[in-house]
C-alpha cells in the first residue's frame, strides 16, 4: 500500500490531478481532462488520463463513486496522513519560542 | 460550405421539445410528421432564428444507446452552446431542476459547464470572457 501511495504521488501529472480535484471534488472524467488540457497545457489522451486515475485510486488517493448514468472521481486525502504520521513530529509547543 | 443543421438523438422527442424550449429557452423552427411515430423537429436559438437548426432526432437505433451511456458515464457532452454568462445560466437552470455534471469553471480563454439534457444527453455551455 505505501509503494502504491509513493509511486501515485511520483508523477507530475497525477499530482496535477490531485491539485484540481483538491479546487473540487466529484469531476467526471470530461472535467478532469479539459483541466489538464485547457489550465495546464497538459496534451494527454483520455486513455492516459484513465491510466493515471487508476494509479490514484490503487493508492486510495482517489475513489469513484456512480451517480446515475455518471461516474464521478473524489479526492481522498486520508492516506497522506500516513506519511505525515510516519516522519513528522507533531508541533509541541516550545516554551523557548513562545516568549517574545 | 456551412453548417446548416446538427442533431442530437433524444430519447423522446416531445420530452425533447420540452427541455430546449421551456428551459434551454430555444424555440421550435420545423415540426414534421415522418412515418407514423417520428417527427423531423429541429428548434433555433431566438436570437438566430435564421442560424443553425438542431435536430432532435429520436434515439432508435440500437447502437444510439450504447454510444450515448459510454459518453454519459464519462461526461462527455454532445453540443456545446454558446452563452453570455456562464456563471448566471447555472444559477437560472439549477434553479429549473437541471442537473449539471459540471459546475462553471474557468478553462483557460473560456468559462465551460456541463449539463443533463434529460433525454439522454449532456450538453456544455461555454462563454467567452467579455
Amino acid at each position: 500500500m505505501a509503494d502504491d501511495l509513493f509511486k501515485a504521488l511520483a508523477d507530475s501529472t497525477r499530482r496535477t490531478i490531485l491539485d484540481e480535484l483538491a479546487e473540487r471534488s466529484g469531476q467526471t472524467l470530461f472535467e478532469i481532462c479539459a483541466r489538464l488540457s485547457m489550465r495546464h497545457g497538459l496534451g494527454i489522451s483520455r486513455q492516459a488520463v484513465s491510466q493515471h486515475l487508476a494509479v490514484l485510486e490503487a493508492a486510495g488517493l482517489v475513489e469513484t463513486r456512480r451517480e446515475g448514468r455518471y461516474k464521478f472521481h473524489d479526492l481522498n486525502t486520508a492516506p497522506l496522513r500516513r506519511i505525515a504520521e510516519r516522519w513528522l513530529v507533531p508541533d509541541t509547543p516550545d516554551p523557548e519560542d513562545s516568549t517574545p | 460550405m456551412k453548417i446548416h443543421l446538427t442533431s442530437v438523438f433524444v430519447d423522446d422527442q416531445a420530452k425533447a421539445l420540452r427541455f430546449y424550449t421551456e428551459i434551454l429557452g430555444f424555440v421550435k423552427k420545423h415540426d414534421v410528421p415522418v412515418g407514423e411515430q417520428d417527427r423531423w423537429l429541429t428548434v433555433v436559438s431566438p436570437e438566430e432564428p435564421g442560424g443553425t437548426e438542431l435536430l432532435l432526432e429520436p434515439a432508435r437505433h440500437p447502437a444510439a444507446r450504447t454510444y450515448r451511456d459510454a459518453l454519459v458515464e464519462d461526461g462527455i457532452p454532445l453540443a456545446q452552446f454558446a452563452v453570455d454568462d456562464v456563471d448566471a445560466e447555472y444559477e437560472r437552470l439549477s434553479a429549473l431542476g437541471v442537473r449539471f455534471t459540471q459546475r462553471p469553471v474557468e478553462m483557460g480563454p473560456v468559462t465551460t459547464a456541463v449539463l443533463d439534457d434529460t433525454c439522454g444527453n449532456l450538453i456544455q455551455l461555454a462563454s467567452q470572457p467579455r
